[in-house]
């Protein structure tokens, strides 16, 4: 018991939890901003490879840390549209639709890397984004090492959360957004686009869920590996649903899991020796879906979430 | 008050397929005036309005609209977005609202820019809340559309258009959804904003409201315009006429002799969820080689009825009987054993499995039959050659026994399900709205039949909104109004017209 109070209070267990929050934010905020336009993306697991392959690809071919994290978003983006465009004006399952996004970029996605490099066992090695280290504020104690000497991919992420929060709630666009989740009938009455609104959503949203994978080759790591996103993104759509559609909220959820996670490694290695490895790995799942269990049956689905709209139709 | 035409339709006309929903209408709308449109359910007040407000392209025929300074421009058709830039609003009878942001928010929708990075709330609330002062509707700005009550979400459609300075209103069917106080507020607020300058249409097929509201009135009936005149001049039995028509068809079948009841229901009431399944101590008698005609405003429980005497309900209390049979708790399944044979509503998803073949619906009702299975196994070739047979017998066209359902026309759809219901020469023939829809020779061929089950000796519950049909199909009409039947007392479609709108007879 003390010892898990110890890793609890411990500078690097918080540290990590951020850490492995951070791709998660992106992606729940992402995920999102899609179903609030009553889209639901499955493609999310798949865009998340794109974005780490791009992304990683980008830098290791001489575009700069940030033209990595342009050429992912864009390759997010180009994807998101795939999606938007079959589930939008075509109307076509949402379901279906994502998951084959997912197939789709996962299978483009090693198949680039592999036309790009035949012969490697290993893969190529960037050179990441580097802890910032801020003058004074990371000489804090605690705070210093937790908040101060993250990368600048992971405050990216925390000012996504107050710009998605501001912009959904203080906006003309984000009020527009809300509105054709709920009742696509009500924008369209009132003379605005319906498909311009969603496919303009999806496809923001999956280019920040493709900075959710860049992080992981460009941050988290410095390469890219097959199967390196784990489920990540299917984990996100989980919490969209623990958070009830709030960016406040999502960041909430996304550090929860984080924390979990960080934890079942900590207790890997403190009490490994009497538990099989693999019962830790199911530690951040089982409490996700305990979480979710709690927490979805407040959840306030948007109404209008999977069922497409066609214009004439009422 | 200025007598300044601000609207005038030329001619409009619209057809959906074969169906004529509007034939050459002309109006015209007076600055500050409430115009009243009348008609049926299926006269096409709605479609006209579509038309309008650029819903709906129409076929044929122009609309002027006046602007500001009271001239008349024409208006370009199919374009909601210019119609409402030229001051149409419309308030459409089902919401179009988002109910998870405010009313402020919806009533703004749309006429912000979008990708601005402040809102000026401030200003938009000060209009509303002008707008509020001078029209005397209110509503709460601040809490989310779903959790105002129907009335003020009705006001917050309203502010909707006034909010983009309609100078033109058109209300469908306002008051459907309102209790008689909320309507009361609605037609003082009306009133007022009219005195503004405001002017209004407003459709409905209540008469009082009609009555003590309108300054003038125009009547739609079959998509024609039969009848225009001032409130002042009208009267319940003159417009009455008016909206049913002066003519009474010829009873198109036979005389014969009613038999033994085949349906019986006693003191039937059903609590329902709203209004239109909810039955109230209903008393029902079909004799065979008799076609009673259920005549109604729809919404009024005709539902209700057809789900009760097709065993979707379970009524709370009364009893039932089929044939002389009592049927206790009902279900589709006993209902269909004791020889009930159901057209229902909704063809397309209650007629039909639409991914199923046309051969597999034919028999979908009778799985059980040894004719149709053997040992839980069907009998492929036996229901082939039984879809072979019925297709013919009952002229059922489209692209074969094999083909899903869903590919048929409407007309073919009703068709297989007429096919499968009177071969099994039932008892009791449940017809809901069975011609709603359908081209006049599709229509014909189901009172054809309808009348030839009578003449074998069948009862039928005929379920219309369309006062002719029952008129000429039916032996004996009773009126359905909030869940209670009256008998009417005879034929004369004034008087049934009336206790359709609720007057005394």
């Amino acid at each position: 018991m003390m010892d898990i109070l110890n890793i609890l209070l411990s500078e690097s267990f918080w540290a990590a939890s951020l850490r492995i929050a951070t791709p998660l934010i992106f992606g729940v905020l992402g995920a999102l901003i899609c179903e609030r336009a009553g889209v639901l993306n499955l493609g999310i697991e798949g865009i998340f490879v794109v974005g780490a392959m791009c992304g990683w690809m980008a830098v290791w071919l001489g575009a700069g840390l940030w033209g990595g994290v342009l050429v992912a978003a864009l390759a997010g983006g180009f994807f998101g549209l795939l999606h938007a465009i079959l589930t939008v004006p075509l109307g076509l399952s949402q379901h279906v639709s994502g998951l084959g996004i997912t197939l789709f970029a996962t299978s483009a996605s090693y198949y680039t890397y592999r036309t790009a490099l035949p012969n490697v066992s290993s893969p190529p090695r960037i050179e990441p984004f580097q802890p910032l280290d801020l003058p004074v504020l990371s000489d804090l104690p605690f705070l210093g090492s937790v908040l101060f000497q993250q990368t600048a991919l992971t405050w990216l992420a925390l000012l996504l959360v107050v710009v998605v929060w501001y912009v959904l709630n203080r906006t003309a666009l984000g009020v527009a957004i809300k509105a054709v989740g709920d009742n696509p009938d009500s924008v369209d009455a009132q003379g605005l686009s319906v498909y311009g609104l969603r496919i303009g959503a999806i496809v923001v949203g999956s280019a920040l869920m493709a900075l959710g994978g860049a992080f992981l080759t460009m941050s988290a790591f410095d390469a890219f590996f097959f199967g390196m996103v784990n489920g990540r993104g299917w984990v996100c759509i989980a919490l969209v649903i623990f958070a009830s559609w709030r960016p406040g909220k999502a960041l909430l959820g996304a550090l929860l899991f984080g924390a979990f996670d960080a934890l079942q490694v900590r207790l890997q290695t403190e009490v490994g020796a009497l538990v099989p490895g693999q019962v830790f790995l199911m530690v951040p799942y089982v409490l996700s879906i305990i979480a979710l269990v709690i927490a979805a049956r407040s959840a306030d689905y948007p109404r209008a979430l999977l069922t497409p709209w066609f214009k004439g139709q009422r | 008050m200025t007598k300044s035409t601000v609207l005038k339709l030329n001619g409009l006309s619209k057809h959906f397929g074969p169906v004529i929903a509007n034939d050459n209408v002309d109006l015209s709308l007076n600055k500050g005036e409430v115009l009243a449109l009348l008609g049926e359910n299926g006269a096409g007040k709605t479609t006209l309005m579509n038309m309008l407000f650029g819903h709906y392209l129409p076929d044929s025929g122009s609309i002027d609209v006046a602007d500001e300074a009271g001239h008349l421009h024409p208006l370009p058709l199919g374009y909601p977005q210019v119609a409402l830039a030229s001051g149409v609003g419309m308030v459409h009878q089902h919401f179009t609202l988002a109910e998870n942001i405010s009313a402020l928010d919806n009533i703004t929708l749309g006429s912000e820019p979008l990708f601005a990075l402040r809102r000026n709330r401030r200003e938009a609330r000060r209009k509303i809340e002008a707008i509020m002062a001078q029209s005397g509707l209110t509503a709460p700005l601040d809490t989310p559309v779903g959790r105002l009550s129907v009335g003020e979400r009705q006001r917050v459609e309203i502010l909707k258009a006034l909010y983009r300075d309609a100078r033109i209103l058109v209300l469908d069917e306002p008051t459907a959804v309102l209790t008689p106080q909320e309507a009361d507020t609605l037609f003082q607020n009306i009133r007022q904003m009219t005195d503004e300058g405001l002017s209004v249409i407003f459709i409905s097929h209540k008469l009082r409201e009609v009555l003590s509201f309108s300054d003038r009135i125009a009547v739609l009936r079959h998509g024609k315009k039969v009848g225009e005149m001032l409130t002042a001049d009208a009267d319940e039995k003159s417009i009455a006429r008016m909206m049913v028509g002066a003519d009474t068809p010829e009873l198109a079948g036979s005389e014969l002799t009613p038999g033994d009841p085949v349906l019986t229901m006693t003191d039937v009431s059903v609590p329902g969820r709203s209004k239109r399944d909810t039955l109230t101590g209903v008393n029902m008698t079909v004799r065979a080689h008799e076609i009673l005609g259920i005549a109604g405003v729809s919404g009024n429980g005709q539902s209700g009825l057809a789900n009760v005497i097709a065993g979707l309900t379970r009524p709370e209390q009364g009893l039932i009987r089929v044939d002389g049979v009592e049927i206790t708790s009902p279900t589709p399944a006993k209902m269909v054993g004791a020889g009930v044979g159901r057209i229902p509503e909704d063809r397309h998803h209650e007629g039909i499995v639409g991914a199923m073949s046309v051969a597999e619906n034919m028999v979908i009702e009778r799985l059980n039959d040894p004719e149709v299975q053997s040992y839980g196994l069907l009998l492929r070739e036996d229901i082939q050659d039984n879809a072979e047979r019925l297709s013919k017998a009952y002229d059922v066209r489209g692209p074969g026994v094999d083909a899903p359902a869903r590919l048929l026309s409407g007309g073919n759809i009703q068709k297989l399900i007429l096919a499968r219901v009177f071969d099994r020469s039932p008892r009791l023939i449940l017809a809901n709205q069975p011609t709603r829809g359908l081209d006049m020779g599709a229509a014909a061929e189901v009172g054809k039949r309808l009348l030839n089950a009578r003449a074998r000796g069948a009862g039928v519950v005929l379920i219309s909104e369309d006062l002719d049909e029952l008129l000429s199909l039916a032996d004996r009409i009773v009126v359905i109004r909030d869940g209670e039947l009256h008998e009417a007392p005879g034929r004369d479609r004034e008087q049934i017209g009336l206790m359709m709108a609720g007057e005394p007879a």
